[in-house]
């Protein structure tokens, strides 16, 4: 049977046929459609297949790990910089290994469509010593999952899935097949207990699995290569490949790479058949340093650091056939009446009436500096407000005003969402407390995580009783309502707690415009039908 | 036979939609289809796009390349020029003729209309009143799919009104009714 389905779909539908036991995920675009198809797919509910929303991205690998130890198939999604945040649990989980399959998807971003840095997540991959899988299509995409899952289980390793953006958001038709059981190898027996010593042993086994990884990569069926005509080589990569191929039909030599580690040897079997490589690949030049490693100094390889292709950015249709040589077309130049349409806070958010009222109490003090973080209050760094002076990471506001204000900076103000201060903000707030630092933090809570489609918010109904139990002094825990009318409240009670010389929390409260115009919809619906 | 389409407008006026019908429409057809959505971020107001490419052989690129676009689908006149770069010299244009503006340097009537001029082929339509008139409102991207099976070619009408049926039939056979109303006036036949 043929199904339509985004790379993000195809990816969730493969999980649940190869018998998934849970998936375990933060929002992020471009993964956020993974968890949310696994959420809404009416097999993983019969099933019980786990699909709540978690905290942060770190908390979310973790508990796949339990889950693989106690035998069952478990898949972490996630975008790039959220492997930022998994990081420790990530890389150590190629220490300790995993009984259940444990398959981790990283979602890039070249191009920064949603996103901070184009960070490469095959570099993580390639870091923590584990085997990547990366499908240049939908079908692809759906029948790895049960090939990784397979080969994590094989190899007691967890694998990664690495897609990019235009894999993730572009639907095609994919043949599926009837879904697997759910697997259950029972609780692991062993003990992974990273102390020193056990570590150690742990990891040489890992290394000695390099050479088993290596061998699965040189013998899969998604690495292929084509013949065709002339001296050059080109090294596909995931969707690269789909581009080559665009632009050269079935007349180029391609070794296509969509599992790694490295194929080394037919990386060295195509060089020697052409007198030079071009390596295509979407994100950082990965594969393009360790080619030229492998093939050494003497031998033409061209791709991003050779400026055949852009350094930065993603790959398109346009930037590999020009450095193939191919399609020359002409091109319509941009008209230039055309202007910029930056996406902006939605009409009637509440984050609009915060950052009005933040503005207005802030331009009576001499100087002062507003610390953001991710979301869509992320847009107040635009006009109208242009009221950020920073936005780095997750959490980010709160620590960077406390650093300011241990500097000796006054008035410094935090700026963050309510899942945003679930996910990092905590531990942070609890660094300002315990130094008494002069901060004011506004946790600007509509009750969803927005950015990302409006999903469950970790903390919802429970943020002044985390800021309190952090040891925020309980009357400088406020709570407004951001509307126009109660603009007058809302500056007096900022003014208060920004002159508070210590830490001052205010929650500006109000539910998500979407969300809210979703529910009653929903609602309205019900009610026809009832 | 392929036909690569562009689909933009203005985060929120609905272009989804029109993916989606033709996505339905081309599927049923058994046509080979790619398309790349935007999601996230430029969601909240910024000028979306797709890309979708429909042709009886495989496709490979989930994107088209510049210069190759058989047409473009727009919702609004001034985002309708922004992906020019990428249509084909006998490509066409169809788009909304009102101006959504939320930007202070949004250009001017006159600028914009000599911009528009210059496209190798152009059809333009007030579709927001168009859907009014035809008492569908909300149905200003009906009027537009309508308007762009002028151009389709690769799937006919019919098809496109099979689409329609089976896309909104969970909604009831008052918004099937109306959408299909919107689309014929587009249409205009």
């Amino acid at each position: 049977m043929k199904k339509l389905l985004l790379g993000d779909e195809a990816i969730a539908l493969g999980a649940i046929h190869a018998g998934l036991g849970g998936v375990y995920a933060y929002p992020g675009t471009p993964s956020t459609e993974i968890t949310e198809f696994i959420q809404g797919d009416a097999l993983a509910r019969e099933r019980g297949v786990h699909s709540r929303w978690c905290t942060n991205e770190k908390t979310a690998m973790e508990a796949a790990l339990g889950m693989s130890y106690a035998g069952r198939r478990a898949l972490v999604c996630m975008k790039h910089v959220g492997m930022n945040v998994a990081a420790d649990a990530f890389v150590n989980s190629a220490i300790t290994g995993v009984h259940g399959g444990l398959v981790v998807v990283a979602a890039d971003d070249p191009s920064m469509h949603s996103s901070q840095n184009e960070q490469d997540s095959r570099f993580y991959a390639g870091f923590a010593m584990v085997p990547t899988l990366e499908p240049s299509n939908q079908q692809e995409a759906y029948d790895m999952m049960q090939s990784a899952f397979e080969l994590s289980e094989a190899l007691h390793e967890p694998v990664v899935l690495r897609i990019v953006t235009r894999l993730a958001h572009s639907r095609a038709a994919v043949e599926v097949h009837a879904p697997l059981d759910m697997q259950n190898l029972g609780i692991c027996q062993e003990r992974w207990v990273l102390l020193p010593g056990i570590a150690r042993t742990r990891y040489a086994a890992l290394v000695e699995k390099q050479a088993e990884m290596l061998a699965a990569a040189e013998a899969s069926i998604y690495n292929k290569v084509e013949k065709g005509q002339g001296t050059l080589g080109i090294i596909a990569c995931g969707i690269a490949y789909n581009y080559v191929k665009e632009a050269m039909g079935d007349g180029a030599n391609v070794l296509k790479v969509s599992q790694y580690p490295l194929p080394e040897e037919a990386i060295r079997q195509l060089a020697s058949e052409n007198s030079s490589v071009i390596v295509m690949e979407d994100g950082q030049p990965v594969v393009e340093q360790q080619v030229k490693a492998l093939l050494g100094a003497g031998y033409d390889v061209k791709g991003r650091l050779t400026g055949d292709l852009p350094r930065t950015g993603e790959l398109t249709p346009d930037n590999v056939a020009k450095a193939l040589g191919a399609g020359e077309k002409e091109i319509m130049a941009p008209s230039e009446v055309v202007a910029p349409r930056p996406p902006q806070l939605c009409q009637g958010c509440g984050h609009r009436d915060v950052y009005t009222a933040l503005n207005q109490v802030l331009a009576t003090y001499p100087d002062y500096r507003v610390f953001g973080d991710i979301g869509c209050y992320t847009l107040g760094a635009l006009p109208p407000f242009k009221a950020l002076a920073s936005c780095v990471d997750m959490g980010a506001s709160i620590t960077m005003a406390k650093g300011a204000a241990d500097a000796g900076f006054y008035p410094s103000v935090a700026i963050i969402g309510d899942s945003t201060f679930t996910h990092s903000g905590m531990t942070g707030l609890l660094d300002a407390v315990n130094d008494k630092s002069n901060i004011t933090v506004v946790i600007s809570d509509n009750l969803t995580t927005g950015m990302t489609g409006g999903q469950d918010s970790a903390g919802t109904s429970k943020y002044e009783a985390i800021c309190v139990a952090l040891g925020v002094e309980p009357e400088h825990v406020r709570v407004v309502v951001p509307l126009p009318k109660n603009m007058e409240e809302i500056t007096r009670i900022l003014k208060e707690e920004i002159d508070y010389p210590g830490v001052s929390v205010i929650i500006p409260r109000r539910e998500c415009i979407q969300t809210a115009a979703r529910k009653a919809r929903e609602a309205r619906k019900a009610k026809e039908n009832a | 036979m392929k036909k690569d389409i562009i689909l933009c407008g203005v985060g929120g006026q609905g272009i989804l939609s029109i993916a989606t019908i033709i996505g339905e429409a081309a599927t049923k057809a058994g046509l080979n289809l790619k398309q790349a959505e935007v999601h996230g971020m430029s969601q909240r107001g910024g000028d979306v796009q797709s890309h979708l490419r429909l042709s009886t052989d495989p496709i490979y690129s989930d994107l088209i390349a510049q210069g190759s676009a058989d047409l473009i689908i727009s919702m609004e006149p001034m985002e309708s020029l922004r992906y020019r770069p990428y249509l084909a010299k006998d490509g066409k244009v169809v788009t909304g003729s009102k101006p959504f503006v939320n930007i202070p340097n949004y250009p001017e009537e006159e600028t914009l209309q000599a911009a528009l001029a210059e496209l190798p082929s152009l059809s333009m339509m007030d579709i927001d009143a168009v859907a009014k008139d035809a008492g569908n409102a909300r149905g200003a991207n009906m009027v537009l799919l309508g308007m762009a099976a002028r151009h389709l070619q690769i799937l006919g009408a019919d098809e496109l009104r099979d689409a329609i049926r089976t896309v909104f039939a969970r909604k009831g056979e008052a918004v099937v009714e109306a959408n299909l109303k919107a689309f014929q006036a587009g249409l205009g036949e």
